[in-house]
């Protein structure tokens, strides 16, 4: 089935098995192998992406859903020469150690800010009224759709919370 | 994955339509039935994509109420104001559940309408009378730490693994399905999950191919709404047991195949009856597999600290 993406900025006609999901997609149609297969079953957010500035896990959706969708995939934020402040934060804070996770720790922490900044509550929100604070607790339920099995999880805490200062 | 045709609805009652044909499915957020579709414990020839239907509207119901398009995601309805606001029970119910990013794609239809995550089921090398009727239920003699203490049966004793429908149980309410014909129907949100009996395969009061268009939710009960959650983890699991109070009325969640309204406790309630007598009423008919003997007192006493307004 014929689909047109825009990935990272550009545009993209291709050419899917309907049974295909956005993950392999990316992956294997497109080559950008930065989105990680974990374990593709929507449990460890490592394929985490953003369609239309919105967080998602992209092994749990068909790329024939996503017609004329915007994807944003790792290699759509920063560059190597001008990393995004999210990315820089994670180098200052070692919010890693072997790096699986860490394309969609970063994804889905920038969707994560967006919803924060658009005043979501979520489940360690006291006061489901009151403005947003991104303390710890915060930062960790509302990343817990992202597992690191390295445990880098005080580090990436860290990254998140200077990147969210420093906006 | 086995192979299927794929078509975008135009519209509510052409996808009611084509999802009435045999091996047909809708799908929207996907989130539950792709899992599925990768283990071939689903196996549809034709998926009807009804995920861009204009149906993600929420907007207040001229009675006080309020309507929930049924392609809403988990998270537009967690975040809407009047949710947040008014019926803050169902906000919390959906944040208690799944992940940001599985929020951000499942719809308010496909919430309710999501499968057991019982263990068996998504086994394929053992019996499950629900993925097989008649095959014999694996989880009777078997890990049920996380199964049904309330309204099972020999034949299954899944749970419904919805927080969403929990909170929105407890505040009562319908859901609209559409059929093929444009047929519109109001089906109390007590009505649509049934218990498993016999046919533990047979889910739900709709008919083949009714899709649902909204929930629409009764107005706010008087009185406080709070949500509360048991899981293993602080974050991301399902539940052990979740209990829902708006006002007056409670509701259950993880402990049968079905959100449960906790009608003989607020019942006791209305009666004089304490927290803690109107809980042990309603788990009076509780029974264990073994494995989940331990849910039966951790629901009477979660269920009996909610009544009381504690933050158990």
């Amino acid at each position: 089935m014929q689909i047109r993406l825009t990935v990272n900025g550009e545009p993209r006609a291709l050419e899917v098995d309907v049974r295909a999901s956005l993950l392999d997609v990316l992956r294997e149609g497109l080559a950008l192998k930065g989105t990680k297969k974990g374990c593709d079953h929507g449990q460890c957010g490592a394929c985490t992406v953003l369609v239309d500035g919105v967080r998602i896990n992209s092994c749990l959706t068909l790329a024939v859903m996503h017609d004329g969708d915007a994807v944003t995939t790792i290699e759509g934020v920063g560059t190597p020469e001008a990393l995004h402040p999210i990315q820089q934060a994670f180098l200052e804070q070692d919010a890693f150690q072997c790096g699986y996770c860490t394309p969609g720790q970063i994804c889905s922490a920038l969707g994560m800010l967006a919803e924060a900044a658009a005043g979501h509550p979520s489940h360690a929100t006291a006061d489901l009224l009151a403005p947003v604070e991104l303390t710890e607790p915060e930062i960790r339920e509302r990343m817990s759709g992202n597992l690191c099995r390295c445990s880098a999880y005080p580090q990436i805490v860290a990254a998140i919370r200077q990147a969210a200062e420093a906006a | 994955m086995r192979a299927f045709t794929y078509e975008r609805a135009g519209d509510a009652a052409g996808a009611a339509r084509a999802a009435a044909r045999p091996g047909a499915k809708l799908i929207a957020g996907g989130t539950n039935l792709i899992d599925l579709m990768k283990l071939e414990i689903e196996t549809p020839t034709h998926l009807v994509d009804v995920s861009r239907l204009p149906l993600a509207g929420i907007e207040p119901t001229p009675d006080g109420g309020l309507r929930i398009g049924a392609m809403a995601t988990n998270t537009a309805l967690a975040v809407h104001p009047q949710v947040r606001a008014r019926y803050p029970v169902v906000a919390q119910a959906v944040l208690a559940g799944a992940s940001g990013q599985l929020r951000n794609k499942a719809t308010v239809g496909g919430n309710l309408l999501q499968r057991t995550r019982c263990g068996y089921f998504y086994d394929p090398a053992k019996p499950c009378n629900k993925r097989e009727p008649g095959a014999g239920c694996a989880a009777l003699e078997g890990f049920n730490r996380m199964h049904a203490i309330l309204g099972a049966s020999e034949a299954c004793i899944a749970t419904h693994p919805s927080d969403m429908a929990v909170g929105m149980t407890a505040v009562g309410g319908r859901v609209e399905p559409v059929d093929g014909e444009g047929r519109t129907r109001a089906l109390p949100l007590s009505e649509l999950h049934r218990l498993p009996g016999d046919t533990p395969q047979v889910e739900t009061a709709l008919a083949p191919g009714e899709l649902i268009t909204a929930v629409v939710l009764d107005p706010p009960p008087a009185g406080r709404q709070l949500y509360r959650k048991v899981r293993d983890r602080a974050s991301y699991a399902f539940g052990l047991a979740s209990v829902a109070v708006a006002g007056g009325q409670a509701a259950l969640g993880a402990v049968a195949h079905r959100p449960w309204r906790a009608t003989t406790a607020e019942a006791a309630l209305a009666g004089g009856a304490s927290p803690d007598e109107a809980a042990a009423a309603e788990l009076a008919p509780a029974q264990g597999r073994g494995g989940n003997d331990f849910k039966i007192p951790l629901t009477r006493r979660l269920l009996a600290a909610a009544l009381a307004g504690e933050n158990a």
